[in-house]
């Protein structure tokens, strides 16, 4: 915000109550209410809003207090910032940042508790980020608000208390890369956003086994980075996806189809997804954590795939 | 009734391996179909059904080598009378034809297990198990199941155990079938230990494994003598030893039996100053347009124009009879990692030298890549074979069978002349002809060797 004064936040309860999560604390006090500009309850309304200002040449990033509530502004989302730089031949540009937070396990009901990603995941015209860690969170943000299309970044409220190291200065990330968090020769895990947690806990307990683990972070759900997660299991020969969505037609469906069109020859197991039940998510504590995929589940699913194809070190 | 035999897919197939079965005992076949696909000695190809019925029985297993005209399956009206030992509870009944097609495929492939998930309490090592409907995966009530429904190989894996021949279709993971491939492992001597019976890449590994060592007993008789007698004390662990590849078997069979026809060399000293011109006149003037020619197509171009002219040299010799061609397709020999392949530029004589130069391009690429088919690979009544691009100055080359001829040309290079009472640097070019003796006696192959380099000395005859 200090380097382009076309970057402006707009929200609801992101000014005088400094966010429901925080997010936005002390920016009113540094930029003022005509930078951070606080919202009555009407996503349609403030994200329609911010689509404009981005046409005319501002820098919209605006936050929807959860992924659930975007609903209520899909289609401005879908029908109007995706779509209007392509309608309009290219005349226009939607340079902005939507952020809001996803996942479940607060206890906060179905409807509350969602991750409806891949259904932006789906759309031409969007560009959808959800960091893993503290320093991603920044680097990545930053990317996204110098992005000339507009672009959704899923944050987790799982992740919101994490600590990491995040690097001094400017850093800003490659959209449509993903990473490599740890390297490995044995299987390869495919995660992103609060399923990295699970999925590096799950590939330290192996490597301690003796099993090497290869666990890549998506970062990009769109574009997906297609080579680098064929690369990984073309050395690895077994894939195991960690998603926080639905099984059915969710993130992990994408990259099994991906794997097996870019390593469908050196794939020596079926590519096996770990996913949440398909159920609305229980408010209830204990059918909550039944219905969400855990370190034990990938942690079975990797141990399977292993066994299947006569894993032995 | 009617049997299906091993039919003739190539020039020089002897014998077909019936790589994979892509219909199953009791499955309804319309004529066309494609009911298994085999391997030959350079290729893989359908084997089509020539009648409509249901196949009644599989004669040979996958991975077996079958002699052309061999049956390797029945196929017939109504359904099998003994059917498969398995899975054959379900249709005992007699359903009609196309119900039997689409039920019979459901317990002899693995294709239920992957797509149409089962719940994992149910699931029962039988391969009839009914599968279950893709509807249970939404049964609200059973978290256990949805929280991992891709559980489906573990209700299932029991007792794994190894495909029947009659089980069709091999259970193997991608990896194990290329890896199987790539080294000519034989699957019929593979058990599975993998869910169900899945050939894995352990499998793979193990039998590379029995290989090498079967092959190191086998070779070391004729390696030992020279290694014993050096430092090392035993031959066997220091060897390479590679099995020969499906090519490399085709082309020692091939050069054998190419040694075996009584042949002659003639060789011949080109004037090639004119023909580089031409060529770099070309290549500078027709660069915008993007034709690039070298110096073997308008070589190529040339041979076919001579043989054109000379039909005695573009024959075969059948044992009984000598087969004139009446056309004129010229076979260029192509070095690929895998081995030596001949792609066929058929009409030679009919085409531009830069319209053979595009398609040896784009041969040599397929070759390169394993993609050949038998098609880009038959038919050749001549063959070129050029060896100037590596600074060979002269050699002689093997014929390829049934062709009577082959040209081997060597480097391009300066040399001093003496004309007209002066020296002069002169590029001289050799090439040599080898000559099946049988279809072709030495003057005739002489005469075509004369005016295959009277045409590349005058190179305008090439274009005109």
């Amino acid at each position: 915000m200090e380097r382009d004064e076309d970057v402006f936040l707009i929200g609801e309860e992101i000014g005088i109550f400094q966010g429901s999560y925080k997010i936005t604390a002390g920016l009113i006090e540094d930029f003022g209410p005509k930078r951070v500009v606080d919202t009555p309850i009407s996503e349609e309304g403030f994200v329609g809003a911010a689509i404009g200002a981005a046409m005319l040449g501002l820098r919209p990033v605006v936050e929807i207090m959860t992924l659930n509530f975007s609903l209520i502004a899909i289609d401005q989302i879908v029908n109007h910032a995706a779509k209007m730089h392509a309608m309009f031949g290219g005349q226009v540009k939607v340079p902005m940042v939507i952020r809001f937070p996803g996942g479940g396990g607060q206890q906060l009901a179905a409807s509350h508790s969602q991750n409806l990603e891949v259904w932006y995941a789906h759309i031409p015209g969007l560009k959808v980020l959800a960091p893993s860690t503290p320093a991603e969170a920044k680097s990545m943000l930053t990317a996204a608000i110098r992005d000339d299309d507009p672009v959704i970044f899923l944050e987790n409220l799982a992740l919101y208390n994490m600590k990491g190291e995040v690097p001094a200065g400017e850093q800003v990330a490659e959209i449509g890369k993903a990473a490599v968090v740890k390297a490995g020769t044995d299987l390869t895990i495919v995660s992103y956003s609060r399923g990295m947690v699970t999925a590096l806990e799950v590939a330290d307990e192996f490597e301690q086994q003796g099993v090497s683990v290869e666990v890549v972070d998506l970062r990009s759900l769109r574009p997906l980075d297609r080579e680098t997660i064929c690369a990984s299991v073309r050395k690895t020969s077994r894939a195991v996806v960690f998603e926080d969505d639905m099984l059915s037609y969710g993130i992990g469906a994408e990259v099994s189809a991906t794997i097996g069109e870019g390593a469908f020859d050196y794939l020596d197991a079926p590519v096996r997804r770990v996913a949440a039940a398909e159920v609305p998510l229980p408010y209830s504590k204990p059918l909550e954590t039944a219905a969400l995929p855990h370190a034990a589940d990938l942690s079975r699913v990797v141990r399977e795939t292993l066994d299947a194809t006569q894993f032995s070190k | 009734m009617s049997e299906v035999t091993m039919p003739r897919l190539s020039d020089t197939m002897e014998e077909g391996e019936l790589a994979r079965w892509l219909k199953q005992v009791g499955d309804v076949v319309e004529k066309g179909d494609v009911l298994a696909e085999i391997e030959t000695d350079k290729a893989t190809m359908d084997l089509e059904a020539f009648e409509s019925g249901v196949l009644h029985e599989h004669l040979v297993t996958e991975g077996t080598m079958v002699p052309i005209g061999q049956p390797v399956a029945v196929i017939g009206e109504g359904p099998p009378s003994e059917g498969p030992s398995s899975g054959s509870t379900s249709e005992a009944e007699d359903p009609a034809p196309e119900e039997r097609g689409a039920e019979s495929e459901a317990p002899q492939t693995k294709a239920p297990k992957s797509e149409a998930p089962e719940k994992a309490k149910n699931a029962t090592p039988e391969d009839d198990a009914p599968v279950a409907d893709v509807a249970d995966v939404a049964d609200v009530a059973d978290v256990d199941d949805m929280v991992d429904v891709d559980d489906v190989d573990d209700g299932v894996k029991s007792e794994p155990e190894a495909p029947s021949p009659t089980a069709g279709k091999l259970r193997m993971s991608p990896l194990a079938r290329k890896l199987a491939h790539d080294h000519d492992i034989d699957l019929d001597s593979l058990k599975g230990t993998g869910p169900d019976g899945r050939i894995i890449r352990a499998d793979i590994d193990a039998a590379i494994s029995a290989q090498k060592d079967d092959g190191g007993a086998v070779a070391e008789p004729q390696v030992a003598p020279a290694q014993r007698e050096g430092s090392h004390d035993q031959g066997e662990g220091d060897d390479e030893v590679i099995p020969l590849s499906k090519i490399r078997k085709v082309i020692s069979r091939r050069l054998t039996q190419s040694q075996e026809i009584p042949h002659f060399f003639l060789t011949s000293v080109v004037d090639v100053d004119r023909l580089i011109a031409l060529r770099a006149d070309a290549n500078s003037e027709l660069a915008e347009q993007g034709i690039k020619v070298s110096l073997n197509d308008f070589i190529v171009k040339a041979v076919a124009i001579a043989l054109r002219q000379h039909p005695e040299a573009n024959t075969s010799f059948t044992g009984d009879s000598i087969v004139r061609h009446r056309r004129v397709n010229v076979g260029i020999a192509v070095a690929t990692d895998a081995g030596l392949l001949v792609p066929v530029v058929t009409d030679a004589d009919q085409k531009s030298v830069s319209q053979i130069g595009a398609e040896v391009v784009a041969l040599a690429n397929t070759a390169r890549g394993g993609k050949l088919t038998l098609d880009q690979m038959s038919g050749g009544t001549f063959s070129v074979s050029n060896l100037g691009m590596f600074g060979i100055d002269e050699f002689t080359a093997m014929l390829n069978p049934p062709e009577a001829g082959i040209l081997a040309v060597g480097a391009a290079g300066p040399e001093l002349e003496l004309r007209d009472g002066e020296v002069v640097e002169v590029q001289k070019m050799k090439i040599t002809l080898t000559v099946d003796h049988r279809a072709m006696d030495g003057a005739t192959a002489a005469a075509f060797l004369r005016d295959l380099k009277g045409i590349l000395q005058q190179p305008l005859r090439i274009l005109v």
